[in-house]
């Protein structure tokens, strides 16, 4: 409790706090306490483009991620054999380099003379002739660097699934394909749950992707908040901003895990 | 049943099955017939190859070699799903996410079968689970569950329905009333039920055909009765049942009775009931067909029936029976039931006895691989520790 409430309640009621406070006149960059409950609605008029961007990139990069992850989990679950243990710790083996490293690492690999986009660009793929600095990348970065927190819980879910049960359904005349809609998909049902809100949460607040992959045009929440904090000093702006993604990601959420229909996991 | 309509019931073949993993052939040549409509079981010890038989049945296992087919048609290349063969699996593998109702609907949903609701609901009513249709499985208790499993195998109307230790989860006591309810729906339906089980006491009971597997084999195959009256080898002596077996050899022939020499004693058995080919023989009597009586009368014995004299080392009450262990002059056990229907005529500890039977009663088995094949390997190594014990005894 006493852990909660040094770290968590008291950030909590001061960012709050400092999201009402009223700039001190004549003194730029100064603010004092207030209960400016404009500062939202100027916050929202000026970014909701901003908010919204946030939201789509970091809800493609998660269907992206369970795309990739989901066959991957599979398959490490229920066919890797003696190469199981080596195959998590591979998933696992990226994180030990920082995810700034691994972020500037897309940076060359999608570099306009890089060959990723040098071979699109032979195929006439890319519109923009470029991936770097366009939305492209930054969703790339984004489903590459979150892709662990979406395969584990996957695979521990899948895991767990009795392969006696896959057997019992093909026994009861259910093709492999039958099978997986029936019995497997909804018993991984938890993983992907935990996979996606693992992914989403963190990707739609992030900003080291948007800046170090994208340009100005693909500014994330995250990018926001920082410039506000760090160079335009609006405090109650940027405190305003963080309230308002935790909210829409709370709001998000529990719609998410109300349609899935597996409350027990709260 | 909703079943009305007459549909043929065939009989199952299995010819020259085989299943190999690696060098190991877990199934070895299997041919066999189950005739439509039995309630055929398949008993042996654990890894003697009755699952790997039964999967292949399935489909969940590939055979190596040989064929399955019901009636005439060959389904050995038919998958799993595409079969007319519904399974009770050991764990019963009920969907966990799913409600008894949908449990048991699951086949039907799959053949796209209609009047659902009804089907299920006369299933579950066989069954008498209708009040449990949307409890989830795990809010079952385990009989209940082998129930649903029993349902939602059987609601398909398998041409053969197969069953893997089906009661092995379940305590004795609900697995006795499990084993009425079983043979009752077995006969309910008439489908043709083939019952895997390494409990011989299971098997007899509700089988009417057994045949007891060893090492990928058939070792015998038949009505429960006979074959515990008359095992034609020394594994199903003393795997069905128990057995006290005498190594001997081949002596004459005195009428239509063969004579064996063991020990110093001769024993003879009916040569219909002998299934020996060398010399070394294998006289073989069931403890319930022993009489045991007094040393001092042994004159009561009549003339015909082989006897031996021994020693009483053990006597254990059961109610409807005695068990007594008999110690031979050659230090072999022999175990001996005798009905308790005379009160207070027992023998005790130390008495010197001689115990006899009827030639009718005997059967001798071919002695080539000796004589504890088929014993609970847990019974041998119990022996070997009694053995050594003895031997450490300080002398009295």
């Amino acid at each position: 409790m006493a852990w909660l409430g040094v770290f968590f309640a008291i950030p909590f009621v001061t960012l709050f706090l400092t999201s009402l406070q009223q700039p001190i006149p004549g003194k730029s960059g100064k603010y004092m306490f207030g209960l400016e409950f404009g500062n939202y609605v100027t916050a929202f008029t000026e970014y909701w483009p901003v908010f919204l961007r946030s939201f789509v990139y970091a809800g493609i990069a998660t269907v992206l991620a369970l795309c990739i992850a989901y066959p991957l989990a599979y398959f490490i679950a229920f066919r890797a054999g003696k190469w199981r243990s080596l195959m998590l710790v591979l998933v696992i083996a990226p994180s030990f380099a920082s995810f700034l490293l691994r972020t500037y690492a897309w940076k060359t690999i999608l570099s306009d003379e890089g060959i990723v986009t040098s071979t699109l660009n032979a195929l006439h793929l890319l519109p923009d002739g470029r991936i770097l600095n366009t939305g492209i990348a930054v969703v790339a970065g984004l489903t590459y660097n979150f892709l662990p927190f979406m395969i584990l819980p996957l695979y521990a879910a899948l895991e767990k699934i009795d392969p006696r049960l896959i057997e019992a359904a093909s026994d009861l005349y259910a093709s492999p394909q039958t099978a997986f809609r029936k019995v497997t998909w909804p018993l991984s049902m938890p993983g992907v749950v935990a996979g996606t809100l693992l992914t989403f949460i963190p990707a739609a607040g992030d900003y080291i992707n948007a800046e170090l992959l994208g340009s100005t045009g693909n500014r994330m929440i995250g990018n926001a908040i920082q410039t506000n904090f760090i160079e335009f000093r609006d405090y109650p702006t940027a405190s305003a901003l963080s309230f308002m993604l935790m909210a829409a990601i709370l709001v998000l959420v529990f719609t998410y895990i109300r349609r899935a229909g597996t409350e027990d996991l709260l | 049943m909703a079943n009305n309509e007459a549909r043929p019931v065939e009989d199952l073949h299995l010819r020259n099955l085989t299943k190999k993993f690696g060098d190991v052939a877990a199934v070895d040549d299997l041919t066999l017939t189950i005739p439509a409509g039995s309630f055929f079981a398949l008993l042996g010890a654990s890894g003697c190859g009755k699952t790997t038989t039964l999967r292949m049945v399935a489909g969940l296992e590939d055979p190596t070699g040989g064929t399955i087919s019901i009636g005439d048609k060959d389904i050995t290349a038919l998958r799993a799903f595409e079969r007319p063969v519904n399974t009770v699996f050991q764990s019963y593998a009920l969907f966990p996410h799913l409600d008894i109702f949908e449990n048991v609907a699951f086949g039907l949903r799959r053949r796209g079968v209609k009047d659902v609701k009804a089907t299920v609901e006369q299933m579950l009513d066989l069954v008498e689970l209708a009040p449990m249709a949307r409890r989830k499985p795990t809010q079952l208790s385990g009989g209940q569950q082998q129930r649903v499993a029993v349902a939602r195998a059987l609601i398909n109307k398998p041409d053969v329905l197969l069953l893997d230790e089906p009661l092995g989860a379940l305590d004795l006591k609900l697995r006795r009333q499990m084993q009425i309810e079983l043979k009752r729906i077995q006969t309910e339906v008439g489908t043709t039920f083939v019952h895997v089980t390494h409990d011989q006491e299971e098997a007899m009971t509700m089988a009417d055909t057994v045949a007891v597997m060893n090492s990928g084999r058939i070792e015998q195959l038949g009505h429960p009765a006979d074959i515990y009256e008359l095992p034609r080898t020394v594994f199903v002596a003393n795997f069905l049942g128990q057995s006290n077996l005498i190594a001997g050899t081949r002596g004459g022939n005195s009428g239509d009775d063969l004579l064996v020499e063991a020990n110093g004693l001769t024993f003879a058995i009916p040569a219909d009931r002998c299934f020996v080919d060398g010399s070394s023989v294998i006289v073989g009597v069931r403890p319930e067909k022993i009489t045991i009586l007094d040393a001092v009368d042994a004159d009561r014995i009549p003339d015909h029936h082989n006897r031996l004299s021994g020693r009483v080392t053990d006597v254990s009450y059961m109610g409807v029976s005695t068990q007594y262990l008999v110690q031979s002059a050659w230090d072999q056990e022999f175990i001996v039931f005798e009905q308790n229907v005379v009160v207070g005529d027992r023998s005790d500890v130390g008495d010197d006895v001689v115990i006899h039977w009827s030639p009718r009663h005997t059967f001798g088995l071919d002695g080539s691989a000796g004589a504890s094949v088929g014993v609970d390997p847990e019974v041998l190594a119990l022996e070997a520790v009694n053995a050594s014990l003895v031997s450490d005894a300080p002398e009295a």
